[in-house]
């Protein structure tokens, strides 16, 4: 199913999708009155994307650097190449430990490794304890955006939710009564939890630390409560040194929320005494994508989101019409690298406005990857038939003067002639499903030019042969 | 000054009068522009569909055409943004190199190359000014609010120094249209919606003339303000110039 077709389910329902473009471009806005606030913002986004190109051109080095200090900390350190070795560590880890209850924070790398079906189907009892992401579970979906997982939801649909899985008042939509019963209901699961999982925002080579951000301090509660930690983390999210943390704690959250920082910035360093501290380190594709010199810079990616609550397809199509686990624009450079047949039509969901690489903090060049992912779908025959053939034909006339001078004369004179119900036909002219066409003019510009008394003489070459 | 026009296919079949504009504007300003009869497109729809490799003949037909002027001007960001960034498939020849740096925007030609940056004349009208993406995010003829809450740009600079002419100031300064190319056709939903939220904008906030310099987002918008029979007036901004210049 293509993006397009997933959209158009999204946007049936009109109101719904204002209400999401609205709330998105909120966020979209706020972000810019926090960078506007901080003049040295396009500096910023130069030093830290600096920063990202030098680590990836150095990525084995980082990372062994980063192993070594990590387990002089005392930290156990795994790799895993997928995502199925990423969930069966995990699993094995929480079995040593004979434990059976999990809180996790939030994670996209455990999304995107599906490890919570994995555990669930493994006797393992997973909580997600962000709000977002708990509400989501609830309802046995997929996050629509990376930083507000539930942003496809009103508050009336977690009321429903809610009265559903935690007993709320029937039809109870204030916000403040729905957090105060989310609240109670994950203390006792963080009291309950015996092993805490965390994503990794940033992980220090230096010093062997990870860095996890959030607006609630699920993290922290959770990894302080639980005999065991385990920090799952892509390995683009190391940064060589600690003074290079603070270039990115400052885009993050203003790129993120228009916050100055997050709530929370926690170091993990070392496991505090009588615990374990563990870190999965997981390739899964990112070595491949490193690989394609065309995408690579993708991997420089802090997913604050900025891309997806400025990207205007986004807003109107909602994050589960890219299913993947990371949507928007930077998700339909990183889908087709793990499967091209798959998410073939998301480079496509964009209009290259170029919005997203403006936003971007890191300076990912966004609608170019976009573009040159058409090209290389093109070339692997990954586009519909009829377009593929319909663009061929297209290249032939409009390569020839005579052939397109002709073409162009028959169409408007179609367009004159034939009747509006046909012309506009939405079957099979999807402009005409919104638009009228353009009146088709008697004449094209290059007749009317053909008729005017002709003053300029052809110009002699300017250009050295 | 050698110049030509480049009027983009999609203008010469459906908008002759906006290369009609161009070409006496152009004239007004003191600049004798050539159309060569040869021209065809820039190749854009092809590869922005992810079919660049059939779009090279094309490329190297526009090449071809417009080797021997010092200037390409055309009426569309978008077309000329597609010849300076995305030529850099074919060999680098001299006449390669020379043809992407020529080609401008007709706007970005009357501010850079022209300098002009004020004309005399009249457009006593609330006018709404649509920047297009490839214009302002490609090219760089106006502010990006990602980057900077200050509004400014070369169109927006010669419109306002038009008599009794008043901008309208958008909930959305430079939001998309959604025209996109060939999107508007396979993403047909989410276009005409990203169109209607834009002229929405407009309307809200009393346009009463909508303007642009790139012909193609025009065609869009034009095609949702008539099929929901609004009461604005789509023109580019080639036709406002050059009429106002006719009448001083
Ligand atoms: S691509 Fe850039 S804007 Fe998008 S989530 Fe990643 S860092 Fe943020």
């Amino acid at each position: 199913m293509s993006h397009a077709i997933r959209a158009d389910k999204f946007l049936l329902d009109a109101d719904r999708t204002t209400w999401h473009d609205e709330t998105l471009w909120f966020v979209r806005e706020k972000r810019d009155r926090a960078v506007y606030a901080v003049p040295e913002f396009q500096e910023l986004r130069e030093l830290a994307s600096q920063i990202k190109n030098h680590t990836l051109s150095r990525l084995d080095l980082y990372l062994q650097e980063f192993e070594a200090a990590a387990q002089a900390n005392g930290v156990h350190v795994h790799w895993a190449a997928d995502a199925a070795e990423h969930n069966a560590i995990i699993l094995d880890i929480i079995k040593k430990q004979g434990a059976t209850r999990v809180v996790k924070s939030k994670s996209m790398l455990t999304e995107e490794c599906h490890l919570n079906p994995y555990l669930i189907q493994h006797g393992v009892e997973v909580v997600d304890t962000d709000l977002g992401e708990r509400i989501i579970q609830f309802r046995d979906e997929a996050p629509s955006h990376i930083v507000l997982p539930a942003i496809h939801l009103k508050k009336e649909d977690v009321g429903d939710t809610f009265h559903t899985h935690l007993g709320t008042a029937k039809g109870e939509s204030d916000p403040q009564r729905l957090t105060e019963a989310a609240r109670q209901h994950l203390r006792s699961k963080f009291v309950a939890g015996e092993v805490a999982i965390s994503g990794v925002n940033f992980a220090i080579a230096e010093t062997g630390a990870v860095v996890v951000c959030t607006n609630e301090g699920n993290a922290d509660l959770g990894v302080n409560l639980a005999r065991v930690h385990i920090a799952a983390m892509g390995i683009e999210k190391i940064i060589p040194r600690l003074t290079d943390l603070g270039v990115f704690t400052r885009l993050l959250a203003r790129s993120a929320t228009g916050q100055p920082v997050t709530t929370y910035t926690s170091h993990f360093a070392k496991p505090a005494p009588d615990k374990e501290m563990h870190i999965v380190i997981v390739d899964n594709g990112r070595t491949q994508q490193l690989g394609r010199p065309d995408f690579r810079a993708s991997l420089k990616c802090i997913r604050c989101g900025a891309c997806m609550n400025t990207c205007p397809v986004y807003r109107r199509s909602g994050g589960h019409s890219y299913d993947f686990t990371v949507p928007g624009p930077i998700g339909a450079i990183l889908s087709p690298n793990i499967d091209m047949k798959k998410h073939a039509s998301l480079p496509f969901a964009s209009t290259l406005c170029g919005s997203c690489t403006d936003v971007c903090p890191v300076k990912i060049d966004i609608h170019t990857q976009l573009y040159k992912w058409r090209q290389v779908l093109g070339e692997a025959n990954e586009i519909p038939a009829s377009k593929k053939w319909g663009m061929k034909f297209m290249g032939r006339v409009l390569a020839s003067t005579r052939v397109y001078g002709l073409g162009g004369q028959f169409a408007r004179r179609a367009l004159r002639l034939l009747p509006h119900g046909l012309t506009h036909a939405p079957s099979f002219n999807a402009w005409a499903v919104a638009r009228e066409l353009p009146e088709a003019p008697k004449q094209s510009f290059r007749e009317w030019y053909a008729k005017q008394p002709q003053p300029a003489p052809q110009p002699q070459s300017q250009v050295p042969a | 000054m050698k110049v030509a026009l480049f009027v983009p296919c999609y203008i010469d079949q459906f908008y002759p009068q906006v290369g009609v504009a161009t070409l006496q504007l152009l004239e007004k300003l003191g600049v004798q522009a050539h159309f060569p009869a040869q021209q065809t497109c820039c190749g854009q729809p092809l590869a922005n569909s992810g079919c660049e490799r059939d779009a090279l003949p094309i490329y190297k037909h526009f090449v071809n055409t417009f080797q021997d002027y010092d200037y390409v001007v055309a009426p569309s960001g978008s077309c000329v943004y597609h010849v300076r960034k995305h030529f850099d498939k074919l060999d680098q020849t001299a006449e390669v190199q020379h043809v992407r740096g020529a080609a401008y925007d007709l706007i970005d030609f009357i501010s850079t190359v022209l300098k002009v940056d004020a004309l005399p004349g009249a457009f006593p009208h609330k006018v709404g000014l649509h920047l297009s993406c490839h214009g302002q995010r490609g090219l760089h003829q106006a502010n990006e609010s990602e980057m900077t809450p200050v509004r400014d740009g070369q169109l927006s600079r010669l419109l306002r120094s038009l008599d009794g002419i008043e901008l309208t100031q958008l909930n959305r300064n430079d939001e998309c249209c959604g025209f996109g190319g060939t999107f508007c056709v396979s993403e047909a939903g989410i276009s005409a919606r990203m169109g209607q939220d834009r002229v929405a904008d407009h309307v809200r906030n009393g346009t009463q003339v909508l303007t642009g310099s790139d012909m193609s987002c025009l065609m869009h918008l034009e095609g949702i303000v008539r099929r929901a029979k609004m009461p604005i007036k789509v023109m580019h901004a080639a036709e406002i110039l050059n009429g106002v210049l006719a009448s001083v």
